[in-house]
């Protein structure tokens, strides 16, 4: 159901009824290591490109929540997956495995949010009972395609982030035990004319406000509804900025509950993520992973996620194109 | 120094040795994928002549493997090094036109 001007409100409740996380090596070396279901030491996987890497992690991902929901492939309905690389290959290549009726998504690092919320509004509608939500990028793909060749020695400035190797799903189903989605704001695709691909952080912040914004206000909420108020990659730049921003349109925030999945997911001492993690695996593993872990443990009751994703390509870069954002938050309550 | 004392090269004609033993190691060390964690660390000092216009074809021909010899590796080595071989070149021609124009005039 439509509330205010872009947020749906779940009324049945749709239940997260398993989640999975699949990470590699940098992953392995971060605080939330814990939190992944498989962590992998070679970013190969033992496959021939990073491409078929990436779609294995999403395999399994995929496999794993399937097995966690005690499911069989048959009984999903739907599969809504997105990654980074060109024509979402490693998605299509994944769900070809899965065999599973298939939709196809692009929200760049935004993608387990926007996933998650059509998944959640297939589900309450009643035109699924299962539905299988998948995201993943993978740091040596992602850099081939953004960026220049991994072995490259370019030196990157501070504010550059880390993408992350990985995939997270998450099963949304009309039944079961489990986090329910509640609620999610769609987000408008916000462009302050920042053009510098080596700060995505801070071209992210105001499309996150924009919709942490539009969130609060179709919902008539305070912050302190949330116990973890998260953003998907912004890192410890981009974070910053979107704390500055929210404080100067007058909504505060408490600290110790605002964060950032780019900044949780990597310790201080990686000095190799720079300003933190970022890439579709990033709120996807964060969430699916982690936070979902902690709410089944009871530890956290309320979160909003808000994945944050930046729409350039490296030829709108090269033609001198700003880097348009957007935002999407989805609610998951005990 | 070494070419000098070991190889009888004369103090001139050593650098080309000197730039051929850099290119090597910097196409070693690329491929043995440590030259960009020094190259984040130490700056400029790696990007500059030699060593980093070795690295731009050698990283970007093991990043294309995947795509084959021909198309991969072949067509995307130079995706970097291609527009410093262009400029380069076309400045050269450029250059001794200049020359040339000078000579003709009598200048030099």
């Amino acid at each position: 159901m439509l509330q205010g001007h872009q947020t749906w409100v779940f009324k049945s409740r749709p239940t997260i009824i398993a989640s999975a996380a699949v990470g590699g090596p940098h992953e392995a070396q971060g605080p939330l290591a814990a939190d992944f279901d498989l962590l992998h030491e070679d970013i190969w996987l033992g496959q021939d490109s990073f491409e078929k890497a990436e779609k294995k992690l999403q395999e399994q991902a995929c496999e794993t929540a399937i097995k966690k929901a005690n499911m069989k492939k048959e009984d999903v309905q739907f599969l809504l997956a997105g990654d980074l690389i060109n024509q979402t290959v490693p998605s299509s290549f994944a769900a070809r495995t899965l065999g599973v009726p298939f939709l196809g998504l692009y929200g760049a690092c935004s993608t387990s949010m926007e996933g998650l919320a059509l998944a959640s509004l297939l589900v309450d509608s009643k035109f699924a009972k299962n539905v299988l939500v998948c995201s993943s990028s993978h740091n040596a793909a992602s850099e081939k395609q953004y960026r220049y060749p991994t072995e490259y020695g370019a030196q990157k400035p501070p504010t550059a982030q880390w993408t992350v190797t990985g995939s997270g799903a998450a099963m949304v189903t009309d039944h079961g035990e489990g986090p329910k989605v509640t609620t999610a704001t769609i987000g408008r695709v916000i462009d302050m004319g920042l053009t510098d691909p080596f700060n995505m952080g801070a071209a992210m912040a105001p499309a996150a406000v924009d919709t942490i914004e539009a969130h609060f206000r179709d919902l008539k909420r305070d912050p302190s509804y949330y116990d973890v108020i998260a953003t998907g990659d912004l890192g410890r730049v981009g974070h910053r900025i979107a704390g500055d921003l929210l404080k100067k349109h007058g909504m505060d925030i408490p600290e110790e509950i605002f964060t950032d999945c780019g900044i949780l997911i990597y310790s201080k001492d990686q000095p190799v993520v720079l300003a933190g993690g970022s890439g579709c695996a990033c709120a996807a593993t964060t969430t699916f992973g982690h936070f979902l872990n902690r709410m089944r443990k009871g530890e956290l009751k309320k979160i909003l996620i808000i994945a944050t994703g930046a729409l350039l390509s490296p030829m709108s870069f090269q033609q001198k194109e700003s880097i348009p954002s957007v935002a999407h938050a989805v609610s998951i309550e005990l | 120094m070494f070419f000098v004392t070991y190889f009888h090269f004369s103090q001139e004609s050593s650098g080309n040795p000197t730039v051929a033993v850099l290119i090597i190691l910097t196409v070693l060390l690329t491929g043995f994928g440590v030259f960009d964690h020094i190259a984040q660390w130490a700056g400029a000092g790696t990007i500059i002549p030699v060593t980093g216009f070795a690295n731009t074809i050698a990283s970007a021909a093991i990043e294309h493997r995947s795509e084959g010899y021909v198309l991969g590796v072949g067509g995307n080595m130079f995706k970097l090094a291609g527009p410093v071989i262009v400029y380069g070149v076309f400045s050269a021609f450029v250059v001794s036109i200049v020359i040339i124009i000078f000579r003709a005039l009598g200048v030099m």
